[in-house]
């Protein structure tokens, strides 16, 4: 027991030991069991949720309730599974993170290695735009989309993400190259490398942290993002958010709460998967995204 | 800086201006989309517009109705009930897990993505989740009634009074995972020559976290205070998804407010108005956070 500590000073009892234990096992519980609930009740018949047995593991096991939610079941008024708007996240999520990577990985080089007067308003203003709640862009957005004639359609939705996705990836690129040595650019700069040669062959390479970081922190936000999708996209482009919305709270026919769990659990499982992969770089956007640097 | 002699050609001009003319894309997308966008809500909250945008100025006369809606009344009810709680109890927790992960436990690398997850999910798979977890017909009461505790009542989600709660114990699910990221983040980074001595000092466990460690968390504890507002101040998919603002309006937000009265009431002038006084909030916070932020790097 008294192995002496080099990470914490404290010394704890024996008794304080066990309480400790038992408190985070039953904080695991707690935030794995609305998962493990979904799950079990997306494998059993309604009638056995219904009848009121939501804890207990199915008596008869079914994958019924997996293929319906994907394929065959009412959303709106179309009886098409969410496949379809499975497929709208990703048409939406992947170029609007892909570009407003690539705009944000120029814009922190700029910011940080182009030293121009002016810089840090134009980061301030950039930096205020990630925390703007987004029903003030609402109202104007849906006039733009309009004029533009991509109202209600997936690349409306990834003109939005990427225009208010680019806060943050600017954001994470600024703070990352701020301590990337300015000496190797101005060494390159001296043998005649341009802007974007630099940018290429001395910055990018570096970059792969961050990369990472950005891209998961914008397809995290951007698959899971709900209120755009609501406003601006409804009908057969929605995004799945949307449409599982549409599935669970559609007051009309049997609640098949078996198929909105299945539903549920393929809504999480694209950034659930990238979470479980690339955990450590989701924790460090997140902290990013608090603006600690 | 740049060559004077005979590099002043084309290309080394143009050198100069490349950074400024690929940040210029992001500076106009900023000056319409965020700013412009701003001003023209902003514009809109004056006027009388209903159903679409129209452009005659009313005076205050938006923000005067929308103080006397009920509905908005509601809606910041419950977002200093939702906001308070939520702030508190998420922030109890993560300090209370970052704290016991941070005693040499075994197996935190299994404990911490698993109080973390939650916050790679939507808040329409989270609401999806715990609207049926805690309905009564077939969650929480349900199961237990069918164990035997027939008089067990658990129907907070159907209770207007009581509702606004339930949007609450899913947030805290949601994200006291993140806070106690953060605070371990804080914990991990106090010098350990300092506890050691103090507590040659004799000092004990209690009064090192109070005297010595929690103050060094200041600056988490001020972080996880702004995130969760600005989290709080925006919420929209999780009361969406758990009550769609129900029973009746009763757990009404001001995005939701927002929402419905822009979109679905045609009452756009009101709507706008409300959504001034959201970001105006949200300012409130973030500016002096974000400046002092900023300036501290400097």
């Amino acid at each position: 027991m008294a192995v002496a500590s080099n990470e914490n000073a404290m010394r704890t009892s024996r008794v304080t030991r066990v309480l400790i234990y038992v408190t985070l096992l039953v904080f695991s519980l707690f935030y794995l069991l609305p998962l493990g609930i979904m799950l079990i009740n997306s494998l059993k018949p309604l009638s056995e949720i219904t009848g009121g047995g939501m804890i207990a593991l199915p008596q008869q096991w079914t994958i019924e309730p997996w293929l319906s939610a994907w394929s065959s079941a009412q959303i709106g008024v179309e009886p098409t599974g969410l496949r379809p708007y499975f497929m709208n996240s990703i048409a939406m999520a992947v170029p609007a993170v892909i570009i407003s990577t690539v705009i944000g990985a120029l814009n922190g080089y700029v910011l940080t290695k182009w030293h121009f007067r002016g810089a840090t308003i134009v980061f301030g203003l950039l930096l205020f735009s990630c925390f703007i709640p987004f029903q003030i862009v609402l109202i104007p957005m849906a006039r733009i989309l309009g004029i533009l004639e991509i109202a209600g359609t997936t690349y409306g939705l990834i003109l939005v993400h990427v225009v208010y996705g680019i806060g943050f990836s600017t954001l994470y690129f600024r703070n990352y190259y701020a301590a990337f040595p300015t000496e190797l650019v101005r060494a390159a700069q001296i043998d005649g490398a341009g802007f974007f040669q630099i940018f290429w062959r001395i910055m990018l390479p570096s970059s792969g942290p961050i990369i990472a970081v950005c891209c998961i922190w914008q397809f995290t936000n951007i698959w899971n993002d709900f209120l755009f999708g609501a406003s601006f996209a409804s009908g057969g482009a929605a995004p799945m958010t949307v449409a599982l919305n549409n599935l669970v709270n559609s007051s009309t026919g049997v609640r098949e709460y078996n198929v909105h769990f299945a539903g549920a659990i393929m809504a999480a499982a694209p950034t659930l998967l990238v979470y479980i992969v690339a955990g450590r770089y989701f924790v460090r956007g997140l902290m990013a995204g608090s603006v600690k640097g | 800086m740049a060559m004077t002699d005979s590099g002043t050609d084309f290309r080394t001009r143009m050198q100069n201006w490349l950074p400024k003319i690929v940040l210029a894309p992001s500076f106009a997308i900023m000056v319409i989309f965020v700013y412009g966008f701003i001003a023209f809500t902003i514009y809109l909250s004056f006027t009388g517009s209903r159903m679409l945008p129209t452009f005659d100025l009313v005076g205050w006369q938006n923000y005067e109705r929308l103080f006397r809606v009920r509905q908005w009344d509601t809606a910041v009810v419950n977002l200093a009930i939702f906001a308070s709680l939520y702030i508190v109890i998420s922030t109890i927790i993560g300090l209370m897990l970052a704290i016991f992960l941070d005693q040499k436990i075994r197996g935190e690398g299994a404990l911490r993505p698993i109080f973390l997850y939650p916050m790679a999910l939507s808040f329409i798979v989270t609401g999806t989740a715990w609207k049926w977890m805690l309905d009564p017909a077939i969650g929480l009461e349900a199961t237990f009634r069918m164990w035997g505790w027939e008089s067990f009542t658990f129907d907070w989600i159907k209770d207007s009074d009581m509702a606004i709660y339930t949007i609450v114990i899913a947030a805290v699910w949601q994200s006291s995972g993140f806070v106690m990221a953060m605070f371990l983040a804080g914990l991990r980074g106090i010098d350990n020559e300092i506890l050691k001595a103090a507590q040659m000092d004799g000092a004990s466990n209690v009064q090192m976290y109070r005297r010595i460690i929690l103050p060094q968390l200041r600056p988490a504890f001020l972080s996880a205070f702004v995130i969760l507002s600005h989290l709080a101040i925006k919420s929209y998919d999780l009361v969406v998804a758990m009550t769609d603002g129900g029973p009746g309006t009763s757990t009404w937000m001001p995005a939701v407010f927002m929402y419905e009265y822009t979109f679905t009431r045609n009452q756009m002038g009101i709507g706008a108005a409300s959504a001034v006084i959201m970001l105006m909030t949200v300012a409130a916070i973030m500016v002096p956070y974000l400046y002092a932020e900023l300036r501290e790097k400097k």
